[in-house]
């Protein structure tokens, strides 16, 4: 506890000091997290190897790729994010400006997340740097490796009386949480969400919490077979291609018509194959699951005699692996676990509907997930999924891909979470918006002012419509 | 009518959650996302501020003994310029913002889409009681949401009133007032809602986080704050305290988030100052500022009571150069100056909120920066100056919601410039396009196509696929070739 008071209040100095405010201390610090990044390349590989199994691939894929990109987006554009942003001053307060101007929060606590270990916590980082803020970093204690690697690095790279990373489990993290912070981002469930979010409130912390749900696909009927392929391959990509279904945005289940279940588990079936081979606990291009808690947590999902019936594909568990099978199942039941929490794993329910407009109800009656995949070439319906649902995003034709669009706001709503970031939204998340307007002495205007009469008030009744020629009828005594 | 027995009727958590899947309901059923709907009802509460501002200026004139002039102008005519302004924006503020996409998603389009968030909550605060309950209504129903407002009791003629007129002018099936103090709030805040906007104190703000926590309610927190004045010299002091003695006193009396708090300055501009603040107040209030007519009331005796509090502290009783005059049983106290208050004392340590101003005097005006960063991030912050070097250091060192040089309070008339706090001061902001946005979801949509595959987007992952994501992460040309290739192959 004292140890944290200690390093909160030497990265207080150190912000006060207004090291961490000038763009060339904020370009060097992206710069070096580039070179961290560039350096250790290896370990990175290692670390996630160890902690998940992902493959190289996928690592560089989602980690280091993602952190590298953003590093260099905010690179080229932290200047003219950190100007001030001119805005119009109505002509009655002339002459006036006005002005929105982005200023750091101060000591932001970021809490990085056991699946994407490296760029959960680096990619908020980048943007809390570019705003200008002084940070800490606690990474998940249940990616050790990655987050041994964050405490041991980043010291040598980035400076460390600004950037500090703090290791340790729930407690060290009840522990943080009770100091103040001048913003806290969240990346986890939604449980741990709303205990961070309530410690928060003590200290009046705003925070952005990136939290889950059931993000759902819904397989319209696809008239080109080719398309169809496409939609499924993308599906099993969507699933299992990105840390093995344990995403926020991984794909937690799909929606299907009746008559198409058959031709959707064949080819899911197809391409599990291909992309995993016959077994694919040996291809070395599957993450394994995190821990036993987890694994336990899933294999719990399977044990509903039912939800064990629905099986269509796969099922095998290896417990001293930590492995799960890729595995369909096909309507299990709407009541079960598995169709009630958000699944984070390897499992991927199919439920049938007769209409696929049926999708959209269902989807209305669960929480907000994340995301919504929407696999069609109609038109009306997309049209219906984006005004009747709410979702954090809607992607049209392809998962996880919006992850990499710098343009797009990443956030969820509901209980998929509060508030956004990637590109220039992280620059934002991580700072205030300063209102600064300037006035000059002169002019006055008189009608400001007691004592009050009626010509100030018809004056400022007009004022209020910005109604000028009205004023300057009533200035020249020509309106009653 | 069954009027009656709703009166009598206890809003206690069972009603407040009946009442919030009533509006839910009518919420999904997709009737407040429409523009007709929602410029309807913008319109209609125009209309009710038109026809019914002598009701209006009534009540405010009941709860807080609001001068004719600060009630119509601050409160309705505010308002109807929101209502007005996103009336003219609204078909603009919902189209969905197109953005570019990268050569990471090719071929593919995307945009951002708002929406309504579901059903809202607003707590309104005594001081404004007309304009910070419908503003950030309006904000809500231009979004599309179903909205509970929960007026201040503390004001309770103007929350009697705006129960009835929103009754009369309004959607009822979308739009509702729930009147009451602690216990109908608390019943409220167990609700889940989709966003709680607060205007009022710092202490309640938290208690509206924590509740919103439990259900990861977003929340708009307008709160307060010390706000500070600072007076350079060499200025035109006329000028200058005509505008701190409008943004203090003509401000609801001081009783405004926004208000001048308290003044820093150098002891030689202090007597000067002195002089102008006083001349000015008796050119506005007349000799016997007491009685004035065209100063509010102090709102309830518990306000007035902490009031005198800051008044009679042994520290700063000997401190007063001008004012002082108190009258209980009226709720009035005069436009009081204090000169040189020591920095310990209470009435430099709370939010004032009322006709007291400290000046606070430094050795040099640099150093009102330092006074400034050693308390909360206010509201708002003042500068008085014709230094353009002051000036760039006052807006790099000094954390505010806002900041306003050369003026008082008038930042919040400009519809361009967001309003919010931070820190202790807030979270969130609105007025113009901003209250449209705080109450929307900004929803990402990515629109793919179903050609244009990368193989090495899929596994089996080999070296080779890792050369080649590499180089198309990087959007190098050769990267770009290789992912037109994998386009080909499909």
């Amino acid at each position: 506890m004292e140890e944290v008071e200690n390093s909160l209040g030497k990265l207080r100095q150190c912000f006060r000091s207004g090291r961490t405010r000038s763009v060339a201390w904020r370009k060097n610090q992206i710069r070096a997290v580039l070179k961290l990044i560039h350096d250790k390349e290896d370990a990175i590989f290692e670390a996630l190897q160890q902690d998940l199994g992902k493959h190289p691939v996928e690592t560089f894929r989602d980690e280091i790729g993602v952190v590298k990109k953003s590093a260099n987006y905010a690179l080229s554009n932290v200047k003219k994010w950190m100007a001030p942003k001119k805005q119009p001053v109505p002509l009655l307060f002339f002459p006036s400006k006005g002005e929105v101007l982005p200023e750091p929060y101060g000591v932001v606590l970021i809490f990085g997340s056991w699946n994407f270990p490296i760029s959960v916590a680096l990619d908020p980082l980048i943007g809390a740097i570019s705003a200008g803020n002084a940070v800490v970093i606690k990474p998940s204690e249940q990616a050790p490796a990655c987050a041994s690697f964050l405490a041991n690095i980043l010291p040598l790279y980035l400076d460390d009386s600004a950037i500090k990373v703090i290791l340790g489990g729930a407690n060290e993290s009840e522990q943080l949480l009770q100091h103040k912070w001048d913003k806290i981002f969240f990346t986890g469930s939604p449980r741990v969400a709303s205990q961070v979010m309530t410690a928060a409130a003590k200290h009046l912390t705003p925070v952005t919490l990136e939290l889950g749900g059931k993000c759902p696909a819904i397989l319209d009927s696809l008239s080109s077979p080719s398309d169809m392929k496409v939609a499924v391959k993308r599906i099993v990509g969507g699933k299992w291609g990105a840390c093995n279904g344990q995403a926020c945005i991984g794909i937690d289940y799909v929606l299907v018509e009746d008559k198409f279940k058959s031709t959707l588990i064949e080819i899911l079936q197809k391409y599990i194959k291909r992309f995993y081979g016959e077994n694919p606990r040996k291809s070395g291009s599957i993450s394994r699951i995190i821990n036993k808690n987890h694994f336990e947590r899933l294999q719990n999902l399977l044990k509903d005699p039912f939800v064990a019936d629905s099986i269509v594909h796969g099922g095998s568990l290896d417990e001293e692996a930590l492995y799960i099978e890729p595995t369909i199942l096909l309507n299990p039941p709407l009541n079960a676990d598995i169709m009630n929490e958000e699944i984070f794993g390897p499992l991927l329910p199919i439920i049938t509907v007769d209409n696929i407009r049926e999708s959209v109800d269902f989807i209305n009656s669960r929480p907000k997930p994340l995301a919504i995949y929407a696999f069609t070439k109609d038109e009306t319906f997309k049209r219906q999924i984006l005004a009747e649902t709410s979702s954090g995003s809607v992607t049209f034709n392809d998962a996880l891909v919006q992850f990499l669009c710098d343009t797009l706001p990443f956030g969820g709503v509901g209980q998929s979470g509060i508030g956004r970031y990637h590109g220039k939204y992280t620059f934002d998340t991580f700072s205030h918006e300063k209102t600064v307007m300037q006035r000059a002495f002169f002019p006055e205007l008189e009608p400001r002012y007691p004592p009050w009469n009626d010509f100030k008030l018809k004056f400022i009744r007009l004022a209020y419509d910005f109604d000028y020629l009205g004023i300057l009828l009533l200035m020249l005594n020509l309106k009653r | 009518m069954g009027s009656v027995e709703k009166q009598t009727e206890v809003f206690d958590s069972e009603a407040a959650s009946s009442m919030v899947k009533e509006l839910r309901d009518e919420f999904l059923s997709g009737k407040s996302r429409s523009y007709e709907w929602r410029v309807t009802q913008l319109k209609n509460i125009l209309k009710m501020s038109e026809d019914r501002e002598q009701d209006i200026v009534k009540a405010l004139h009941s709860d807080l003994a609001k001068p004719e002039l600060e009630s119509s102008i601050y409160e309705i005519s505010m308002l109807k310029n929101a209502c007005t302004l996103a009336i003219k924006k609204l078909k603009h503020w919902m189209k969905p913002e197109k953005v570019k996409t990268s050569l990471i998603s090719f071929p593919s389009s995307a945009e951002i889409v708002s929406e309504p968030l579901g059903v809202v909550l607003v707590i309104s605060p005594w001081n404004y009681p007309f304009l910070l309950s419908l503003d950030p209504v309006v904000g809500a129903i231009a979004a599309g949401n179903a909205v509970v407002l929960k007026p201040s009791e503390i004001a309770p003629a103007t929350s009697s009133l705006l129960a009835k007129l929103v009754g009369e002018y309004l959607d009822n099936s979308l739009i509702r007032v729930v009147e009451g103090a602690v216990a109908e709030t608390s019943a409220l805040l167990e609700q889940k809602w989709d966003k709680i906007c607060y205007t009022g104190n710092s202490r309640v703000g938290r208690i509206v986080m924590a509740a919103a926590a439990k259900h990861l309610t977003p929340v708009l927190l307008e709160l307060g704050g010390k706000c500070p004045a600072v007076v350079d010299s060499s200025i035109n002091l006329k000028v200058a305290a005509r505008r701190i003695v409008a943004g203090k006193w003509g401000c609801n009396n001081g009783q405004t988030c926004v208000a001048v708090d308290y003044i820093l300055t150098t002891k030689d501009v202090a007597l000067k100052l002195v002089d102008a603040l006083k001349h000015e107040l008796e050119g506005f209030y007349g000799k016997n500022q007491l009685e004035s007519k065209d100063l509010s009331c102090i709102v309830n005796s518990n306000h007035f009571a902490r009031l005198t509090k800051l008044l009679d502290e042994d520290k700063v009783s000997g401190k007063i150069v001008h004012g002082g005059e108190r009258d209980k049983a009226k709720l009035k106290i005069a436009p009081t100056i204090l000169l040189d208050v020591p920095q310990d004392s209470l009435i430099m340590n709370e939010e004032i909120f009322g006709p007291l101003l400290p000046i606070f005097t430094v050795e040099k005006v640099e150093s009102s920066f330092d006074v400034i960063n050693s308390g909360t991030k206010p509201l708002a912050a003042y500068l008085f100056t014709d230094n353009k070097k002051l000036k760039e250091q006052f807006v790099m060192a000094v954390s505010a919601g806002g900041l306003l040089i050369n003026d008082t309070v008038i930042h919040l008339a400009v519809d361009a410039l967001p309003f919010g706090g931070v820190q202790e001061s807030g979270m969130g902001s609105y007025h113009g396009k901003f209250s449209f946005d705080a109450f929307s979801h900004k929803k990402g949509v990515l629109y793919r196509s179903f050609a244009g595959d990368a193989p090495v987007r899929y596994p089996p992952y080999t070296n080779g696929k890792l050369t080649f994501m590499k180089a198309l992460m990087s959007g190098s040309i050769l990267g770009v070739l290789c992912a037109l290739i994998g386009l080909s192959k499909n």
